[in-house]
């Protein structure tokens, strides 16, 4: 009995998982979107550019972060 | 850089790598007036998202401020509102960029908007009270109020009151944004890993600024002790 209760609440879980996208699915397609863009493989260029920014982002303030450290060594060791 | 100390740090950029990458070429629902622009979920509504954890920080430090009389909760306090000040920044201009595409106008008369420029004058109006205060315990007490004032008000400002009139904006009024999004698994995956990676940059750039101050106020201690 718990097992057949078990596999009816997964069977329940999927389905209510999945069944919205079939929704979006069903009324999808006359709405634009960038397919052609995608297609033709140019949203990897924006991709490229967007992560070489966040990556010189970060590596800024992962340097900031050590400057920082270094400060408070200092500092703490000022103070003895 | 301690592995064991600053690993949030690590998660916080493979999370937001991983938005940048999944946001951009993940599916999402096609939905008329939203196209493709649906992606600024990712972008735009996080660095909101990201304003109201910086604000609650400060918030609770203020309070934290009022019952205990320690100046750290105070300098937390107005720390977290100048980076939470940054993200709404980036938050109202990548709105208006938006806008300006999608209803031929940077800036319309909308609730949630103007709500939103409240708030933020509110929050300026915090930083520029606490200028003009000398006296520390004073402007740490009075600033403090203030900051339960001004937090109260944003919460009215931008989650409330767009939600009894109608609204324009994705999200409110029967617009198309949340309503889908809560259906829509394929943008779940990628809205909250983006929501928990730009918290904790943000909460990141918060913790410089409050080191940074600390290192400060402790060489103008001992400059006085010279």
């Amino acid at each position: 009995m718990e097992r057949l209760m078990s596999s009816h609440l997964v069977k329940l879980t999927v389905f209510l998982l999945f069944s919205p996208m079939a929704v979006l699915h069903a009324q999808s397609s006359d709405i634009p979107m960038a397919d052609t863009f995608r297609a033709e493989g140019k949203i990897y260029v924006v991709v490229a550019v967007m992560l070489v920014i966040f990556s010189g982002l970060i590596s800024y303030l992962i340097y900031v972060d050590r400057k920082v450290s270094k400060l408070e060594k200092d500092v703490k060791e000022q103070e003895k | 850089m301690v592995l064991r100390r600053d690993w949030w740090k690590i998660l916080a950029v493979l999370l937001v790598g991983f938005t940048i990458v999944a946001g951009l070429l993940g599916t999402v629902p096609r939905l008329p007036i939203l196209n493709e622009s649906i992606r600024n979920l990712y972008f735009h509504v996080t660095m909101w998202f990201v304003m109201l954890f910086l604000f609650t920080i400060s918030v609770s430090s203020s309070i934290a401020y009022l019952s205990t009389e320690k100046p750290l909760w105070d300098i937390r306090a107005e720390l977290a509102v100048k980076v939470g000040m940054v993200t709404a920044t980036l938050g109202i201009l990548t709105g208006m960029i938006w806008a300006n595409f999608t209803w031929g106008k940077p800036w319309v008369n909308d609730p949630k908007l103007n709500g939103a420029a409240v708030s933020f004058m509110g929050y300026a109006a915090y930083l520029i009270l606490r200028q003009s205060m000398d006296d520390p315990e004073k402007k740490a007490r009075i600033a403090a109020v203030y900051n339960i004032f001004a937090f109260v008000m944003m919460i009215v400002f931008i989650q409330i009151l767009p939600r009894l009139t109608d609204s324009l904006h994705p999200g409110s009024g029967g617009n198309p944004a949340f309503s889908s999004y809560d259906l829509d698994q394929n943008m779940r995956i990628v809205f909250y890993p983006a929501v928990i990676g730009w918290f904790l940059i943000g909460y990141w750039i918060y913790t410089l600024l409050v080191r940074i101050r600390l290192i400060q106020n402790k060489l103008k201690q001992s400059q006085w002790n010279d």
